[in-house]
């Protein structure tokens, strides 16, 4: 694995000048995903869903794109990245191409172009088994629209749709895996991680480009606007989710699950996490005491499915 | 120059023109009645004799997504849809054109559901027409087959870069056997020629961005201006490719077919197979010594207006054949574009308008008897209706 000091001497990716907000999950994705790839070996081809990272870094006639970069529709990341590593392959048969040019993809969406309206597009080229790298920002809702609840929002959090009243409490419903979602898929490799643990990110990055085939990884990417939290708490909230368990660091190796336990001496409880971001604000005020159970007994019931994963398939 | 003589159908010789071109990419979902296309060239595919990537995708969105990244990154590149397909990957079509991707699809016409019907009529395509796309509506398995390589050479010309839609009608063109002629493989190669894409994203060298967000000032109007000119002076290309594969095979092509125009009073304007119906009516009516004739847009966007009001000019009335309806319009999809023609070039010639055989309803020879009489009722003023369904009592 490349290190810190390999790491920013890669080329960047993302130019600056982009229109993201300060202290966005995912240029900080971008960025440190793309820095994984060893360009000395292969270059790498972007693909990228409707959403605020496409938005704000392609406003034309500017391009923060260093690399070679397609913005197609939402729903359609996957099958448009499928669609250009098919013609690297062709052109490669027809003698286009020189053989020993070697090229990577990547294609980047956040939760609502992955886990909702691009979850087939994405299924199909998984299981086709394109070689590419496809990677979702999670920031737990449909930020560029306005914080509209997705199927990653997390049970509790305020959305607006999934609003608070004086009945409402957020979003009634648990989360959707989809980490477990894709690693069902049977791909070589499936990795969960945060924009707050750059070493497990890039680490992870590094094994999904060395996969030949396809490869998926869920990046929590927090969206202070959307999380209600200071743009100077990206990353210190990342860390706070994975040491209240809430994120797990986890990642399917050929089928055998690895979950990067948390040190008791980090280990805080959910509601320290949850406590900073305004979207769970009203989980505080009296009434909410029951949701609040409901939602660390998910955590709990969560780390144990994980821990059966682990134990499941450590043979393997 | 050889060529093989045989009995195919129309999905048949759509196949083979793909093969022979050997596109770098193929990306398509079965659907009914265009299956048979995809299933051919999957065989070809396993039988070594194409080079093609074959992405078997899991919806017609994904199909025609994955069309336009390898379009994008530099391939060339086919698809082949029908009906709800192409429905549902409506929000590619427009995409696929103003990312200047110069794909080539195969439309089976089909009805658009509700209610569900395998059968042919235009509904797909007519919904698609306004999309930026080239459109090529052949009447013949013959015709598909030559305006799938006429296809690939005038979407891919440096002038246009627009994708191309090959239309055919479900079962009567795609499935019904019919004498034809295959030509060369390497005539086929040597017409279309190697593909040489502008800005491919695998030209790692020259990174570039597609498909970005003008969202500031005029430039998505600008952009859409670009495709208005572009398919504004598209025809003579069209054309012009026509006439070279015309040269090498000996078959016409003219973007209107006009059959039997010079002379005529009344004239029907009909697009696909059920133009052959209309000519053997016509035929049969011109042995009684009445002067009808038969006009056939071969390529309908660009819709050539010029050459169906050139057509037409001497007409005293004209039908217009739709085989889909555009409820709440005045009238149906291609007699709107016909009339705007006849409008535009100062032509004020009474225009009969019918929907017709939609969901495969049959059109018979009958009922193009019936038209060329209600033609003549309309120039003697008999006639009143705006817009009728052939042959259904209402």
């Amino acid at each position: 694995m490349a290190n810190i000091k390999e790491l920013s001497s890669r080329p960047e990716s993302l130019a600056p000048g982009h229109r993201l907000c300060g202290g966005c999950g995912a240029s900080i994705a971008v960025r440190q995903v793309l820095m994984a790839a060893d360009r000395d070996k292969y270059d790498v081809v972007a693909s990228n869903a409707t959403g605020c990272l496409e938005v704000s870094t392609s406003i034309f006639p500017y391009t923060a794109w260093e690399i070679p970069w397609i913005h197609n529709a939402f729903a359609n990341a996957g099958a448009t990245c499928s669609g250009i590593e098919a013609a690297y392959k062709g052109l490669k048969r027809a003698g286009k191409i020189p053989a020993d040019k070697k090229i990577k993809f990547v294609a980047f969406g956040g939760d609502g172009g992955t886990y909702d309206i691009g979850l087939q597009s994405l299924s199909g080229a998984m299981e086709r088994g394109h070689d590419m790298v496809y990677v979702c920002y999670d920031n737990g809702a449909y930020m560029n629209t306005g914080i509209q609840r997705s199927s990653a929002t997390p049970k509790g959090a305020w959305a607006t749709t999934s609003e608070v009243g004086k009945v409402g409490k957020g979003k009634p419903e648990v989360r959707k895996d989809l980490t477990s979602i894709m690693a069902a898929h049977g791909i070589k490799y499936v990795a969960q991680s945060t924009v707050g643990h750059w070493r497990d990110l890039t680490m992870k990055a590094e094994k999904a480009f060395n996969v030949d085939g396809p490869a998926f990884l869920n990046v929590l990417a927090p969206c202070p606007r959307g999380w209600r939290i200071p743009s100077d708490m990206t990353t210190e909230i990342c860390r706070m989710a994975v040491n209240s368990k809430f994120w797990p660091l986890f990642e399917v190796e050929d089928g055998v699950w690895h979950v990067t336990p948390v040190r008791e001496k980090n280990a805080i409880s959910l509601e320290e996490f949850l406590k900073p971001q305004g979207r769970f604000k009203h989980l505080f005020k009296p009434g909410a005491e029951d949701l609040l159970q409901e939602m660390k007994d998910d955590v709990d019931a969560y780390w144990a499915y994980l821990m059966g994963r682990v134990e499941g398939s450590k043979n393997l | 120059m050889t060529s093989q003589h045989f009995s195919a159908n129309g999905n048949g010789m759509i196949a083979d023109a793909m093969r022979q071109v050997d596109p770098d990419v193929m990306a398509a979902y079965p659907i009914t009645p265009q299956t048979t296309i995809v299933e051919a060239y999957a065989k070809f595919v396993a039988d070594g004799k194409v080079h093609t990537e074959y992405v078997p995708v899991e919806s017609e969105h994904s199909a025609l997504s994955a069309c336009i990244g390898a379009s994008a990154a530099g391939a060339r590149v086919a698809t082949a849809t029908s009906s709800q397909g192409l429905a549902y990957m409506w929000e590619e079509l427009p995409i696929a054109a103003g990312m200047r991707c110069p794909i080539v699809m195969a439309n089976a016409n089909r009805a658009i559901s509700a209610p569900i019907n395998i059968h042919g009529d235009h509904s797909d395509s007519m919904s698609a027409r306004d999309t930026g796309w080239l459109m090529f509506y052949a009447e013949t398995a013959q015709e598909a087959y030559d305006n799938t390589i006429i296809a690939f050479k005038c979407a891919e010309d440096e002038n246009i870069l627009l994708p191309a839609m090959v239309c055919l009608d479900g079962f009567v063109t795609t499935h019904a056997m019919e004498r034809c002629v295959l030509e060369d493989d390497s005539t086929v190669k040597y017409y279309v020629g190697e593909y040489e894409p502008l800005y491919p994203l695998l030209d790692t060298e020259h990174p570039v961005s597609h498909g970005m967000y003008a969202n500031i000032g005029d430039m998505y109007m600008r952009h859409h201006l670009t495709t208005r000119r572009v398919l504004e002076g598209a025809a003579p290309i069209i054309e012009k490719h026509g006439k070279e594969w015309e040269k090498l095979t000996g078959r016409p092509f003219e973007l209107v077919d006009a059959w039997g125009c010079e002379d005529a009073d009344h004239i029907i304007v009909v697009v696909g197979s059920a133009a052959g119906n209309a000519r053997h009516a016509a035929r049969i009516l011109r042995e009684q010594g009445r002067k009808v004739g038969v006009v056939r847009p071969r390529v309908y966007r660009p819709f050539p207006a010029q050459q169906v009001v050139d057509a037409c000019k001497g007409a005293k009335a004209v039908a217009v054949l739709n085989r889909s309806d555009a409820p709440g319009a005045q009238h149906g999809p291609v007699c709107e574009d016909v009339m705007s023609a006849f409008y535009t070039a100062g032509l004020n010639i009474p225009v009969n308008d019918y929907i017709v055989g939609l969901g495969g309803a049959d059109i018979s020879l009958d009922l193009m008897v019936q038209v060329y009489d209600e033609l003549e009722q309309r120039v003697a003023g008999e006639y009143t209706t705006d817009i009728a369904y052939l042959g259904i009592e209402e």
